[in-house]
């Protein structure tokens, strides 16, 4: 077995993070030790975080591990933060909420940019959870960037998908009913000592009885007041809750094939996308072809036709 | 793909004074690396397991409580003992002159002062960033 990923699975925090890093930068590195871990996971319960900036989503992440730890769990966290689409830079502010943590070895955090993805995650999320799996977390939990309507990738990797809202959001929830107010396993209203709260929790109320379209189970609608840790154990039960409804259910293995099915696509996207756009005999050709396209010597198909050609040979 | 830098902003000890800090975060930001900031009262061991969890190249130390002879050197004695002497440290805030030898003897690369050109500061990550 490659070296990093038994040190991985024996769960040294300071193998886990480097794999992390090298499956991020796209390594072939990466390759071997992901390949041995692949058997080693599937144990972890993978919780999906998502809502508007500002919603609250990393003090409910510090909340939630807190109570975890109670209970004996180990937790991974993965903090997903916007990267700028000038710099190629990002801040990534989302530990500052979760400094109880830093010395406690059964948490794992880690802070991630988006690096281009759209869907509310980072191109690296999938890789970055089987290695916390691996390593031996029993609870993955994944923080979405601050989303607005259409960011649901957060569903593809998770098994229980949390969606923060905060009082307020009043009529914007009529209008952003398609998209991220489909995805929720769980509703939570946090900040819900702010004026509004009753209003925001009838309207979603209303909408799960409406959208609700599964017999088995109906959507739960739970209010949280983060900073003042009410409302947490509650929703822990609900996330067992639906936990166990998806093993009794089946649905379970649906959601793992989905995963992986877009785990794997994502893979096959990415060692495309880097060998069309890093190898270097096809550098100096698409520069070319896009000054052809600007000058309108060429439309935009033909120069596509013209790489993929090449490979689709 | 090029590699990205990750540097984490931390402040160890007990001053609040965290808009330097600040500022340089986003700097180096806009200077195309990930930057990790922590917050305010930092131990160094919480700043050195951060940088362990976060695969850091480098961190930035900024204190203006006056205890960064003590609270620096923590961290590099840290990192050394998890054999991390590869993570450039460097160090900002209240710094007496005087100090600079001795923080530079103790692993802390550059100290940057009131007054530095943020440009200074990028170009210096740049030159020694050891990862």
């Amino acid at each position: 077995m490659n070296d990093i990923a038994s040190r991985v699975l024996k769960g040294d925090p300071q193998s886990v993070a480097r794999l992390i890093t090298l499956a991020e930068n796209n390594s072939p590195e990466a390759i071997g030790a992901m390949k041995d871990i692949h058997l080693h996971t599937g144990d972890a319960h993978v919780i999906g975080i998502t809502g508007v900036m500002g919603s609250g989503k990393s003090t409910l992440i510090c909340e939630l591990t807190r109570e975890y730890r109670k209970q004996g769990l180990e937790v991974g966290i993965i903090a997903i933060d916007p990267t700028s689409p000038f710099s190629g830079g990002a801040l990534l502010g989302d530990r500052i909420r979760m400094m109880e943590f830093a010395t406690d070895n059964g948490v794992f955090i880690r802070s991630m940019g988006t690096r281009g993805m759209l869907g509310g995650l980072t191109t690296a999320v999938y890789d970055v959870v089987e290695i916390l799996d691996a390593a031996g977390m029993d609870i993955v939990m994944v923080e979405t960037v601050g989303v607005g309507q259409a960011e649901v990738d957060v569903i593809k990797i998770a098994d229980t998908t949390i969606v923060v809202l905060v009082p307020g959001l009043g009529d914007s929830i009529q209008m952003i009913k398609a998209g991220v107010m489909e995805i929720a396993d769980i509703y939570v209203v946090n900040k819900a000592d702010r004026s509004g709260v009753e209003q925001t929790l009838a309207e979603v109320e209303s909408l799960v009885d409406i959208a609700c379209t599964n017999r088995d189970r109906k959507t739960p609608v739970l209010t949280t007041i983060s900073k003042e840790s009410k409302g947490v154990v509650e929703l822990i039960d609900e996330i067992d809750k639906h936990k166990k409804y998806l093993k009794k259910s089946k649905m379970f293995e649906v959601q793992r094939r989905k995963r992986y099915e877009a785990e794997l696509v994502e893979i096959i996207r990415k060692r495309l996308m880097n060998f069309i756009f890093d190898e270097s005999k096809f550098k100096g050709k698409i520069e070319s072809l896009i000054d052809q396209i600007s000058n309108k010597e060429l439309d935009p198909y033909t120069a596509a036709d013209e790489i993929l050609g090449k490979i689709l040979r | 793909m090029k590699r990205k830098i990750r540097v984490l902003i931390a402040k160890p000890g007990l001053d609040g004074h965290d808009r330097g800090a600040k500022i340089v975060a986003r700097a180096l930001r806009d200077a195309g690396m990930e930057v990790v900031y922590t917050g305010l009262h930092q131990t160094a061991e919480m700043i050195v397991k951060t940088a362990v969890q976060e695969d850091v190249d480098v961190i930035g130390l900024s204190l203006l409580s006056g205890a960064h002879m003590t609270l620096f050197m923590d961290v590099t004695r840290l990192l050394k003992g998890k054999d991390m002497e590869d993570v450039l440290v460097v160090g900002g805030g209240v710094i007496p002159e005087e100090d600079i030898p001795a923080l530079k003897k103790a692993g802390i690369a550059g100290v940057f002062g009131p007054g530095t050109r943020i440009e200074d500061i990028v170009e210096f990550i740049r030159k020694n960033v050891k990862r």
